[in-house]
């Protein structure tokens, strides 16, 4: 019978996840008040500021005015896959964090195959949008789908490949193991050696999302809101936490594989010895998480959206070119002792 | 009975009936994420087998890339289920004897080799992960028939492209990124400078 250990074990699982889920949640809604200040400041307007102190309290306004909408089922729609296409999308979102490292122990699950697993399960976010897209019945959500679909194929590769470089450069395929890889200070980190690599990473992380400037999927100007635009209410609400949770996630991803994780940027510099600076912590990890988010809402307050066929272009006559050149010059890098492998 | 035994028949009762609604149900695109789930579910038994490569790869290349081809497309055809459904007695010999051979060369194995002497892949606690080892006989034992196999995916991509590639129409109107990139303000505004007094002039006239 099931013994009462492994009902333990289940048990502080499951209040681990939710350690994981409620701050993850709860940045989402403040990423979203920091998206409108930010952006605000950079257009020199002050963005929202009525509720609450500085505005403070305007996600919890934004969220209790979604949760009191009417969620409205289109005519003709498909009603079982139009309600589960939210949740397709939310699923991977979370999940994908189970394998994140916060710092050297802070982790749900230390799996072998992490950095796979990440990949695998990001790619399933799209099936939501091409689910959401057909089960709406409309037009413009359908076109949506579309672009959003052709165009998360496209950066995937770019993607897979650019993470091939950081295995060779790495040699381990856990995140952990990445992380640790990259000991010995900010110039050890593999955004140096990687550098094309890191930028090739971070474009498709952009596009992976639909964020601005490749957020065609959404395209206000041209289709409306692209493939959420028959959802309103929790529904729309839920699209919206999954879209800013998978941006956490990439730039989180990206502090993990470019950024050494949770290593100190000081790490050998003498003068710091054994101080609170030079010490590896889960501070270090926040903050590379924070300005990776931050460059999302710089992308998206300086470029202008690009055209569907720049998009395609971009991804497919540059970004894989060039990371599969890299693969070799990474190959050739460790090959010569450029790269220390598990220093 | 364990939680993994609990676990797996979960997931293989997931499968069969996944797999068996691929084939039975109206709806193509229904029928669509019916393998997704297939996939999923298969994916999530190889992992109770600690295959944790071959489960997330699964998941990778089927569910995150073929699949989500697959649905695009069925979503942009408009079948027409009925004419579907008329070759089916006609078509239903032909694959009675495709099911049966598989069914009889998947029996053969069982036999001749015996269920419990199938080798199972090396857990994790063996020396190194079952990636790094699969990856090692994959590159050393197996080379030629990998690269093989990639070749003749190669062969695939070329002949699809060749078929579909039509050339360059001669008529057709082409845009050049590198031209498009390299316009400046210059190539597209000219600012004219108006005197003044032309606007004065203008208002004396309406006056």
């Amino acid at each position: 019978m099931i013994d009462m250990q492994a009902l333990q074990t289940l048990a502080w699982t499951v209040l681990k996840i939710f350690i994981i889920i409620i701050p993850i949640t709860l940045t989402v809604a403040y990423y979203t008040y920091a998206e409108r200040k930010v952006i605000g400041y950079m257009q020199s307007r002050v963005g929202p500021n009525r509720v609450g102190p500085w505005g403070l309290l305007q996600p919890f306004a934004d969220v209790f005015k979604l949760l009191f909408k009417e969620i409205i089922l289109p005519a003709n729609a498909n009603r079982f896959l139009f309600y589960l296409a939210p949740v397709l999308t939310l699923g991977p979102a979370l999940a994908a964090w189970a394998v994140v490292p916060f710092s050297d122990w802070m982790i749900l699950a230390d799996i072998n195959a992490s950095l796979l697993y990440v990949l695998a399960l990001t790619s399933m976010g799209v099936y939501g949008i091409i689910v959401a897209g057909w089960a709406s019945n409309s037009k413009y959500a359908f076109l949506g789908a579309m672009r959003s679909a052709a165009q998360i194929i496209s950066y995937e590769i770019a993607m897979g490949f650019a993470l091939v470089c950081v295995l060779i450069a790495a040699g381990d395929i856990s995140l952990k193991g990445i992380v640790q890889a990259q000991q010995g200070g900010i110039f050890d980190w593999f955004w140096l050696p990687l550098l094309p690599m890191f930028v090739v990473y971070f474009i498709s992380g952009v596009a992976e999302t639909n964020r601005a400037p490749f957020d065609v999927a959404e395209g206000e100007s041209e289709i409306v809101a692209g493939f959420h635009v028959e959802y309103a209410g929790a529904a729309f609400a839920v699209f919206f936490l999954a879209e800013y949770a998978n941006m956490i996630l990439i730039s989180a991803l990206t502090a993990l594989l470019f950024a050494g994780g949770w290593l100190s940027p000081f790490e050998n510099v003498p003068m710091l010895g054994n101080t609170m600076l030079a010490t590896p912590g889960i501070g270090w990890f926040l903050a590379k998480t924070v300005f990776f988010m931050f460059m999302f809402l710089w992308f998206r307050a300086t470029f202008p959206r690009y055209r569907y066929d720049q998009i395609m272009r971009l991804g497919w006559k540059v970004l894989i070119p060039l990371t599969i050149v890299w693969v070799v010059v990474a190959a050739l890098m460790v090959l010569l002792g450029w790269i220390e492998r598990g220093a | 009975m364990t939680i993994i035994e609990l676990v797996f028949y979960l997931f293989s009762t997931v499968l069969t009936l996944s797999a068996l609604a691929v084939i039975t149900v109206r709806n193509s695109v229904y029928a669509a994420l019916f393998l997704v789930l297939a996939f999923f579910s298969s994916a999530a038994i190889w992992m109770l087998l600690e295959a944790e490569f071959l489960a997330i790869t699964l998941v990778l290349v089927y569910v995150g890339a073929v699949m989500v081809l697959f649905l695009f497309v069925v979503m942009m055809l408009d079948i027409n289920s009925e004419r579907v459904r008329e070759g089916f007695a006609r078509y239903l010999p032909v694959g009675i004897i495709v099911a049966l051979i598989m069914a009889g060369e998947l029996m053969f194995v069982i036999w001749t080799k015996g269920a419990e002497k199938l080798p199972l892949l090396p857990g994790q606690t063996d020396a190194g992960s079952n990636t790094a080892m699969l990856g090692e006989r994959l590159y050393t034992a197996y080379l030629y028939p990998f690269e093989i196999a990639a070749v003749i995916l190669l062969v695939g991509i070329v002949a699809a492209i060749a078929l579909t590639h039509l050339g360059r129409k001669p008529q057709a109107r082409y845009q050049d990124p590198s031209r498009q990139v390299s316009t400046r303000r210059e190539d597209r505004v000219r600012i004219v400078s108006m005197p003044s007094v032309v606007a004065d002039q203008q208002e004396e006239d309406e006056a």
